[in-house]
């Protein structure tokens, strides 16, 4: 039987459905296949982000000082979508504090720092028996695993396969495309780990209920290409080898190079049956369930401008300058350094910054290897961006829509469909930064909306202030003329005497009711605003006593006190109360003095 | 900061630029075979004054010159020009068409990407409809010709507009094949009986066809550089031989055969040089179908029954003009979105 299927998977060519546009960068991966999976010495220090993922900061568990095991929780998922992140190896939280993180942003986020013991000692691990356990409870405690999208989008896993069983996927797609140049870290994975990730193929395929599994991967990577039909030979897992073409890593592009189908713009990959994961995080999977570890390292390619290019298997909070050592050092002329690949990649704020779970790749970058663009000339509407397009999208059109904030146009010509892949700045003969034009668009509609929709929350609060206000009033009045009413009553009822006065009123009388009550509620609402009033000053406090006798100097003195002792205090929610108080006694304080001089004059 | 891809491998502007001029030699060359030396001082003269208020305009509008100078567009403009105008003008002729392509069409719209139109069919257009005289006045091929102006002589009449001494201007010019069939057509004589004068060659003119040929040449070197796509040329060269096939198959005494259209007047060198001027033209696949085809039909309806023997350059402004809407209409399905 088996075969059969493989005799059929040999002569039968799976076809590839091209999409269009794609550019081929020179590829530079050989640098760094030379040696195998390389292991770092065990760091000085570890920091760990907490915020390795898309989406919400996990929550801290421990606390500075804390003695902790590898693979101990040290922040756990928070929200939907989150992730948790572990100890890397044991030893003691050292900080909790804010450090520049890998992001193309520079600015700086929380960590903790780990110290190590030097014992790599593991927290117990428990494997999961994952055949005989239902879906959703291992779904579940993929929130534990850490597990994130390890091909760079680090999209928590749990969130992926979060279906509760009934997913309605048929297809898993492994993307080992790796189409960016430079990266290797997928390919050495597929040469050295093929057996793990078939396992780990079978996990994401039995919590998906995926029936089919396609494992997609570029024609340059002939040796993992191979590792992975002999680790498939007996499953019915399909190899397929798409031609190398920028950028076919790409989820929708390679769903659509595999299986000839395009992800609607508007639909996810789930809704069409299928889900796409990348190599290193179904790895991630098999030793999470098969042996109890949670998401703790990663391979990455540590190449460029290095004495030594090379794949390691890196521990998440590795200093960058720890994996550039053990790569033989920089040499020469290195100016800094890039995560990502040279199509997709950003620049690193420093060089004292983690490994992240999004670090795929790290290019030590030189002027040799990247020569700085020259200016930009204008656009010569050559359409060759349109051409490299991998969305077909008009790149020429975006960018002069962009570049005139013309935005409406911009979005109606597609811009976020554009995936950043950046083969329009590529193949453009006038050097024009294109993705950056598209990235400020991008952002500057989506400023634009949440203004919109704030103001549109703000106008119906107003609406709805007025509407309130109108309601109040007629119930006032309402109820006034109710009043009113009682009261006429209570004067026919009860004093019978003013029976001939209120005749002799006659109409007038009335109105006149209503217009006490009115006058009442008018002075009860006047009592009411002066009692806010004075418990607002109360709260504002702190307002010095037997002083108003006092000079403008000395008043001054002591305002400027209180703004001191304001200003020293901790930063908490009452201080912001005395930092209010202490303005407003600033400004009193100044009032005073400048009435002071005044008189002085 | 995010400033990727730090990768290209795109040929820059001037590199474009230089590829057409280069590919336009052999046709230069062919000329220079064909009519003698005289395009040559024509092509300097453009090239000077191009290059010359180029500058001078982006001194004005105080931008850098040495990058827009060398990126070679001005150049091609004053070639395209000098190559469109009879070669044995009086000087200033070319000079005042490429002032008013460079100046007018191209910087006052805002220089190199800017430009709606095509700096050179406009200073073509400008230079047609204010002296008709001396733009329909060609040299003969030198085959043909009852006197052979050496390069001297042709020097002597463009800066001078004097020929050698009993010369008459007959002996030196001639009715291009284009111009000669319009009238001779009006005359009611039929279009065998019209071609079997000397200035008909196999093809289109001769001498002229030979020069068509060479740009040809040119114009498929730059699709194997991948400086202009097949989309252009085919559908010019395309929508002209079906539409004078068409014509031609009606009544071929009164129609000339598609194939003297394709290498007659200036057909071969818009088909690869005037109407892949990218910034001028539409940037989507279908657009660029409909913009060349909509030249080469309009082309020909001028030929046939406009008042001018070729009707290139009009065809191509009027193009111009349509290409936003062009855009517009043809934009492609983008990946992802309903078909």
């Amino acid at each position: 039987m088996n075969a059969l299927v493989n005799f059929s998977k040999i002569f039968k060519a799976p076809e590839i459905f091209k999409f269009h546009g794609g550019v081929h960068p020179p590829e530079n991966k050989t640098q760094s296949t030379q040696l195998p999976i390389g292991q770092l010495p065990l760091p000085e220090k570890l920091v760990l982000p907490l915020r390795q993922h898309v989406g919400n900061m996990p929550k801290i568990k421990v606390n500075v000082g804390d003695k902790v095991l590898k693979g101990q929780l040290l922040a756990e998922a928070e929200g939907a979508v989150s992730a948790a992140i572990h100890a890397p190896t044991s030893g003691t939280v050292t900080a909790i504090e804010d450090a520049i993180i890998p992001h193309p942003s520079g600015l700086p986020d929380r960590c903790i720092t780990i110290t190590p013991d030097g014992k790599d000692a593991w927290i117990g691990r428990k494997p999961i028996d994952w055949r005989n356990t239902d879906r959703k409870t291992l779904v579940a405690s993929l929130r534990l695993s850490g597990i994130v999208g390890l091909g760079g989008a680090t999209f928590p896993t749990q969130v992926k396969l979060r279906a509760d069983g009934k997913s309605g996927v048929h297809t898993l797609i492994i993307n080992a495309a790796e189409c960016e140049p430079y990266i290797t870290c997928d390919d050495m994975l597929m040469r050295e780990r093929a057996e793990q990730i078939v396992k780990g193929i079978e996990i994401a395929q039995y919590l998906l209920g995926a029936e089919k599994a396609i494992i997609g991967i570029e024609d340059n990577k002939p040796e993992a290409a191979a590792a992975m039909q002999a680790a498939t030979a007996n499953t019915p897992m399909q190899v397929v080898v798409v031609p190398t073409l920028y950028p076919s890593g790409d989820a929708r592009r390679l769903v659509h190079l595999v299986l000839g189908i395009e992800i609607p713009f508007d639909k996810r990959t789930t809704e069409a049956g299928l889900q796409v994961f990348n190599v290193a995080t179904v790895l991630a999977l098999h030793r999470y369930f098969d042996f109890g570890e949670p998401s703790i390292n990663r391979i990455i390619s540590m190449t460029g401008n290095v004495q030594k290019p090379q794949n390691f298997e890196v521990l998440f909070g590795t200093p960058l300058t720890h994996l550039v050592a053990t790569a033989g050092g920089a040499k020469p002329e290195t100016t800094h350094y890039i995560m990502g690949g040279p199509m997709m990649g950003f620049d690193l704020p420093t060089d004292d910054v983690p490994i992240t779970k999004a670090a795929n790749c790290i290019i030590a970058a030189s002027p040799n290897l990247f020569a700085p663009p020259p200016p930009a000339m204008p656009c010569i509407r050559c359409a060759r961006c349109a051409d490299a397009c991998p969305v077909n999208l008009q790149p020429q059109d975006l960018y002069w829509f962009a570049k005139a904030d013309n935005f409406e146009k911009a979005r109606d010509y597609k811009l976020f469909d554009c995936i950043e892949c950046g083969a329009c700045s590529y193949v453009c003969p006038s050097d024009i930064p294109l993705v950056q034009y598209y990235r400020y668009a991008k952002s500057e509609i989506i400023a634009i909306d949440k203004a919109k929709e704030a103001a549109d929350i703000a106008r119906e609060r107003n609406d709805f202030r007025l509407a309130r206000i109108e309601r109040e009033k007629t119930e006032r009045a309402a109820r006034n003329a109710e009043r009113a009413q009682n009261a006429k009553k209570e004067t026919n009822k009860t004093d019978a005497p003013t029976l001939n006065s209120n005749i002799h009123a006659g109409s007038g009388e009335a109105p006149l009711a209503n217009e006490d009550a009115a006058k009442a509620a008018k002075q009860a609402a006047i009592a009411a605003a002066i009692e806010r009033a004075k418990a607002a000053k109360a709260a504002a406090g702190n307002t010095p006593k037997n002083v108003s006798d006092a000079p403008a100097e000395v008043k001054a003195e002591i305002a400027e006190i209180d703004a001191r002792r304001a200003s020293v205090g901790i930063a908490t929610d009452e201080d912001k109360q005395a930092k209010i108080a202490a303005a407003i006694a600033r400004a009193k304080a100044a009032k005073a003095a400048a009435e002071a001089a005044k008189k002085k004059e | 900061m995010n400033r990727s891809p730090y990768i290209s491998e795109a040929p820059s502007v001037s590199a474009i630029m230089f590829k057409v001029l280069l590919a336009l030699v052999p046709g230069i060359a062919t000329y220079v075979w064909v009519f003698g030396g005289g395009v040559l001082v024509t092509i300097a003269l453009a090239t000077a004054t191009a290059l010359a208020a180029e500058a001078v305009m982006l001194k004005i509008r105080k931008r850098p010159i040495q990058p827009f100078l060398l990126d070679f567009s001005a150049v091609v403009t004053a070639w395209l020009l000098a190559l469109a105008i009879p070669p044995l003008a009086p000087w200033w002729l070319i000079v005042v068409g490429t002032l008013f392509a460079i100046v007018i069409a191209k910087q006052l719209y805002g220089g190199l990407g800017y430009n709606p139109f095509n700096p050179a069919m406009i200073g073509y257009a400008v230079l047609l409809i204010s002296f008709p005289v001396l733009m329909t006045k060609w040299p003969a091929a030198l085959q043909l010709a009852q006197f052979k102006l050496g390069f001297a002589d042709q020097l002597h009449y463009i800066f001078g507009g004097l020929l050698p001494d009993q010369v008459k201007i007959d002996a030196v010019t001639s009715a291009t094949p284009l111009d000669y069939l319009k009238t001779q057509l009006t005359l009611k004589h039929d279009v065998g009986s019209i071609t079997q004068a000397p200035i008909f060659g196999a093809l289109g003119g001769v001498g002229g066809e030979y020069v068509t040929a060479a740009y040809l040449l040119g114009g498929l070197y730059l699709w194997q550089q991948k400086i202009i796509s097949w989309h252009l040329p085919t559908a010019f060269l395309g929508a002209l031989a079906t539409i004078a096939g068409v014509f031609w198959a009606i009544n071929p005494a009164h129609f000339a055969n598609p194939l003297f259209h394709l290498f007659s007047g200036a057909s071969m060198l818009a088909a690869f040089f005037i109407i892949t001027d990218p910034v001028s033209g539409p940037t989507t696949p279908k657009g660029k179908l409909y913009f060349a085809a909509g030249i080469g039909i309009i082309t020909y309806l001028i030929r046939v029954y406009g008042g001018y023997p070729d009707g290139v350059a009009f065809a191509v402004i009027f193009m111009n003009i349509c290409v936003p809407l062009i855009d517009a209409a043809t934009q492609p399905r983008v990946f992802g979105h309903p078909k």
